[in-house]
């Protein structure tokens, strides 16, 4: 079960609201402050990329946003429904996972002379172009072809503190004061995102 | 705030002030203001992105539809730009090789000049 879960209305208004939501909840995973830009950009991308898959084929389907955290880890995975109305009959079975390990680009946006397609400034790059600026940003990136979309799954590391909740121990005045065993940690106020 | 865009004339050159987030909902604003320039034959540009907070690449795509268009011109456009988290997405996708990027929108203009 995901630690949090959102589901929202295709539309690019809400890209934002989902970055929000993913770096608040990467910061209580413990990840560490200097890699929150890297989860916003990411989770932007992927979503936005899921937004845009969906107003193509099923403007009506929500895209989903999983948000975990496994501990070490934070995990999240942005799922799209654009194949189930969207691809041709006949597309087969879901394609293996594709593992993307963590690792640069580089030149892929090739220079402008790349541009390709009608669609405006989104013919300024190659298909995929996201995908390869999440490969950059994630930790870990996965891409699966399911039966009804894409899958999106990224991660980060996240730090567990000795009393074995997830926290940035002593990073930006963030660490949970002393307190009798037994107690959940007491967290200070945060500011938002 | 989602994204604030203004834009003035200096030394013969256009430059135009972002701030905020530039993403897939705010980008189509940036987008037709540097269209409008550019069909109002301003064909050397410099985006002062000092203020910006977030940039994707549905952004980066409207700065090179921009850069594309000016030098369909022989113009150009350049970036302002210190913010490390802004730039490591032209590092990421090698567009720090594409755009000039300076640290200062006067540093911008003089080597603009410089090129002419």
């Amino acid at each position: 079960m995901a630690t949090v879960e959102v589901s929202f209305t295709p539309l690019p208004a809400h890209v934002r609201t989902a970055r929000l939501v993913a770096t608040a909840v990467a910061r209580r995973s413990g990840v560490d402050e200097a890699l929150l830009d890297e989860v916003r950009l990411a989770v932007g991308e992927a979503c936005s990329r899921a937004v845009e898959a969906h107003r193509r084929h099923c403007p009506a389907e929500p895209v989903k946003i999983e948000m975990t955290d496994l501990g070490e880890r934070f995990v999240v995975v942005v799922s799209d429904s654009a194949a189930a109305a969207g691809r041709p009959a006949g597309a087969g079975a879901p394609a293996p996972a594709e593992d993307h390990a963590a690792g640069r680009p580089g030149a892929a946006a090739g220079g402008p002379g790349a541009a390709s397609g009608a669609g405006g400034d989104q013919g300024a790059f190659p298909p995929g172009f996201g995908l390869a600026v999440i490969s950059g940003l994630a930790d870990e990136v996965r891409v699966v072809s399911t039966g009804s979309g894409l899958s999106v799954q990224m991660s980060w590391p996240s730090v567990l503190d000795r009393t074995g909740s997830a926290g940035a121990a002593g990073a930006g005045g963030e660490s949970a004061p002393a307190r009798p065993s037994g107690e959940p940690a007491a967290r200070p106020p945060r500011s938002s995102p | 705030m989602d994204l604030k865009l203004g834009h003035y004339n200096k030394d013969g050159i256009e430059v135009v002030d972002v701030e905020g987030e530039i993403d897939v909902y705010t980008a189509p604003r940036l987008r037709e203001l540097l269209i409008d320039l550019v069909n109002k034959n301003n064909y050397q540009l410099v985006v002062n992105m000092e203020k910006v907070e977030f940039l994707d690449s549905t952004g980066l795509g409207v700065l090179v539809g921009g850069l594309k268009r000016v030098r369909a011109h022989d113009g150009s456009l350049d970036l302002v730009c210190t913010q490390e988290r802004i730039l490591k997405i032209f590092r990421i996708t090698g567009l720090t090789k594409v755009f000039g990027i300076h640290g200062t929108v006067d540093d911008a203009i003089a080597a603009k000049k410089a090129d002419r």
